[in-house]
């Protein structure tokens, strides 16, 4: 037991190294997310789980939290995970990714498993992550000694069990649990958890919390490529237009993910070893290169705002021009300077 | 609570060192003698002694393994669920309301058939807020594949979590396995124990393999997809099969942990004074201190009363059961939990017992007891004033479709 005490924290931390793609054209063919699943046709959530593994390759182990992602996507005997897969818990993204991750360690470290890096990522809806599965994703962001990424898709509702409101739908949505009524408009009247933020400023040693949406493919790819490099736990956080939860035809999702954007409601930005950085259409925002779009471009192409009267759009543009204008970063994290 | 640094008392023995140490004690040496690779601790009364005393050992580099202090028992139990599908041995544990915090990854585990050890320290549930030992929560998990054992001294407790790695891990079972610990009278009480070598403990428990079904990238397999009604019932039936399989493995081993260390047992029941035995008193843990003493002062006055100690809650010893209790007049069930609403009131050991017995010929009369709740001492007397009660259902004098609570102020 001795040799425990010499060895290097280095021999154990290491990641796969996994460098950044040109573009599209640099991006290889292999997949690791391949057909048998049964998610609706045009779900960006899928395409999320599908470029995810690309990004990630075949050394790589990926747990799944309960969700459309499961259940939709792994029917007994017909896996679409070339790549190991395990079920996890609604709440238990963190948890399934430490204890990989430290099971891993052990047993290399102690010699009963070959040494190699084998990238850990678990995945988890909004609400298995960002509401149930909150307390656990912190926890996991302590542990700089297991590297890991947890990835939440965020398709802005309970999808799986009917599209309930959770703490990540949008202001005012229509859901199974909000449905606006003829006495009540609207029944949802919280504003959407600013998750990625939260979990960068509360997590301080977290290296890398990033923003994606599957609109910005190679982007996002890159993000988890950054994301499995850097060493220790990191959260990623996509924004995931779904056709059946906000209601719209499916040929617009790629559409709907560009418009969030675009309106400023999905702000895309990277926070690297405590620096923010935002990129793409984000970062023109910021720098005054682009208007935001008014929110109504987006939120009128979808049904689940379809009961929104003039006095909603406005207190939604009001409330995201605050983002921009009045935050004391703009477009992540609230506060403002006092004058 | 801080555990001592060194063992109050130590000498060499062969195989082994003996050590005065308590039950959380004695289980946290099981689990360095088992290298174990991966544990969660969360802090609850009283079960948490026994991280307290890993972390030391891990600290003072007796020990080698990630040491996860988790944000919540769920977390505890998820983390460990997956390190072990990786290949990880693990140990965790809880007590009360932290066992049933862990609930749902409890269910899973068993489910998956994700092989693990815990220990319960047994704690009365909240509400009412109360630190000692009541039964009631590992006896949560019976139904759902986890197997269940209960120790009475500090070096079964040792002794059967080395048992409990080796059953739970072995291919033909991978079942999770709790040993539970009464609160206080078995995690805190202290007593002599033999700690084993290294060497003995290593030619007892082999590897942990998980063969086909390891989640590695050179074994890309799925694992736990959704099933549904297609093949659901399929699945739950290899869990029962492996549940009875149990049987077999748990025998095996017990026969080679006599031969390796030299502590010879029965595996599922301890039989005490049973011989001509004409009522018996059945338990579970460290209530078998008070019964042991009472049964012994009862025969010196010429009473027939024996004691049979329920070591194996899951899988449930009914031959054993049967055969030990066939020939007696009355049998005197206490528990140390309850059972609100169930059959007669009764607690839940009571009529797990009833149900065994009911094929038997000649079925003795079975009287329920509940006493001991929420780390209430049970005493000689208690144990006195009870086989006395049976002794009058053996004659008829006694209503034994009902439950009789002890040592309670009505
Ligand atoms: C502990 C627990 N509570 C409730 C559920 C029911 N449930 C299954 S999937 C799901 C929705 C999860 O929503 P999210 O995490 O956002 O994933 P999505 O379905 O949207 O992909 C819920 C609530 C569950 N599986 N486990
Ligand atoms: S409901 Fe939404 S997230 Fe779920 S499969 Fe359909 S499109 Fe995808
Ligand atoms: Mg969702």
């Amino acid at each position: 037991m001795s040799d425990v005490i010499t060895e290097t924290l280095d021999d154990y931390i290491k990641t796969q190294v996994l460098e950044a793609w040109k573009g599209p054209k640099t991006v290889p063919e292999q997949e690791y997310f391949t057909s048998g699943h049964r998610t609706c046709q045009g779900c960006e959530s899928a395409l999320v789980m599908k470029l995810m593994a690309k990004a990630a390759g075949p050394r790589t182990i990926i747990l799944g939290s309960t969700g459309c992602m499961y259940v939709a996507n792994t029917t007994y005997l017909s896996t679409p995970w070339s790549v190991p897969w395990m079920h996890t818990q609604l709440g238990s993204s963190g948890s399934a990714a430490t204890g990989t991750a430290a099971g891993l360690r052990a047993l290399m470290r102690k010699g009963k498993m070959e040494k190699e890096r084998i990238n850990v990522i678990a995945f988890c809806g909004d609400g298995g992550g960002a509401d149930m599965g909150l307390s656990a994703i912190s926890a996991a962001l302590q542990h700089t000694e297991y590297n890991l990424l947890i990835l939440m898709y965020d398709n802005e509702s309970y999808a799986n069990t009917d599209i309930q409101v959770s703490g990540s739908s949008p202001y005012g949505a229509n859901s199974t649990f909000s449905p606006p009524g003829k006495e009540r408009r609207i029944m949802h009247r919280r504003w959407k958890k600013n998750t990625a933020p939260m979990l960068a400023a509360g997590h301080p040693e977290c290296k890398y919390v990033a923003t994606v949406c599957m609109s910005y493919a190679v982007e996002a790819m890159n993000a988890v490529r950054k994301a499995l490099s850097i060493g220790g736990p990191t959260f990623i956080h996509s924004l995931d237009p779904c056709p059946k939860g906000w209601d719209y035809d499916p040929m617009f999702s790629h559409e709907l993910g560009e418009l969030a954007v675009e309106t400023g409601i999905w702000p895309l930005y990277e926070i690297e070893e405590g620096k923010i950085k935002m990129y793409g259409k984000s970062k023109r925002i910021v720098n005054g290169q682009m208007k935001r779009k008014p929110v109504q471009d987006y939120l009128l192409r979808q049904g689940r705002f379809a009961h929104f009267i003039d006095e909603d759009i406005e207190y939604f543009q009001a409330k995201t021009d605050e983002m921009w204008e009045k935050w004391l970063i703009p477009g992540v994290l609230p506060f403002s300077a006092e004058a | 609570m801080n555990p001592p640094k060194t063992a109050t008392a130590e000498q060499i023995v062969i195989g082994g060192s003996e050590e005065l140490i308590s039950g959380s004690e004695a289980i946290a040496h099981a689990c360095r003698l088992a290298d174990v690779d991966v544990i969660t601790a969360y802090p609850i009364r009283p079960y948490d002694t026994v991280m307290q005393y890993v972390s030391q050992m891990i600290s003072d580099g007796d020990f080698d393994c990630e040491f996860i202090v988790a944000e919540s028992e769920h977390s505890q139990f998820e983390i460990v669920k997956h390190a072990s599908a990786v290949g990880a041995r693990v140990f965790v544990g809880s007590s009360g309301v932290g066992w049933f915090y862990a609930f749902e990854a409890m269910a899973v585990t068993a489910g998956l058939r994700m092989p693990m050890v815990a220990m319960v320290g047994n704690r009365a549930l909240d509400d009412p807020g109360a630190f000692g030992v009541e039964h009631n929560d590992a006896l949560a998990v019976r139904d759902l594949g986890w197997m269940l054992v209960w120790v009475e001294t500090p070096q079964e407790a040792l002794d059967t979590a080395l048992i409990a790695y080796r059953v739970a891990e072995d291919k033909r079972i991978f079942l999770p396995c709790a040993v539970s610990c009464d609160g206080a009278f078995l995690t805190h009480s202290q007593a002599i124990v033999n700690v084993p070598d290294q060497a003995t403990v290593d030619s007892f428990l082999p590897r942990y393999d998980r063969g086909d079904k390891l989640l590695h990238p050179d074994n890309p397999i799925t694992i736990a997809p959704q099933a549904n009604e297609d093949w659901v019932m399929e699945i739950r039936r290899q869990s029962d099969a492996a549940m009875r399989r149990a049987r077999g493995v748990i025998t095996e081993a017990y026969e080679d942990f006599g031969d390796k260390f030299g502590r010879e047992q029965e595996p599922f029941i301890e039989r005490y004074m049973m011989e001509d035995a004409e009522i018996a008193l059945v338990g579970m843990g460290t209530l078998a201190l008070p019964v042991k003493v009472a049964v012994r002062k009862m025969r010196a006055e010429g009473r027939k009363v024996g004691f049979v100690r329920v070591r194996w809650f899951r899988p449930f010893p009914t031959e054993e059961l049967q055969d030990a209790l066939s020939d007696v007049e009355a049998v005197g069930v206490i528990d140390r939990d309850y059972g609100f609403g169930s059959s007669f009131h009764s607690g839940v050991l009571a009529n797990e017992l009833r149900a065994a017995l009911y094929p038997v010929e000649n079925q003795p009369k079975i009287v329920s007891f509940i006493a001991g709740l929420g780390g209430r001492e049970v005493n000689t007397d208690n144990v006195i004033v009870i086989a006395g009660m049976v002794a009058d259902a053996a004659s008829g004098g006694m209503n034994d479709q009902d439950t009789y609570w002890i040592g309670v102020r009505e």
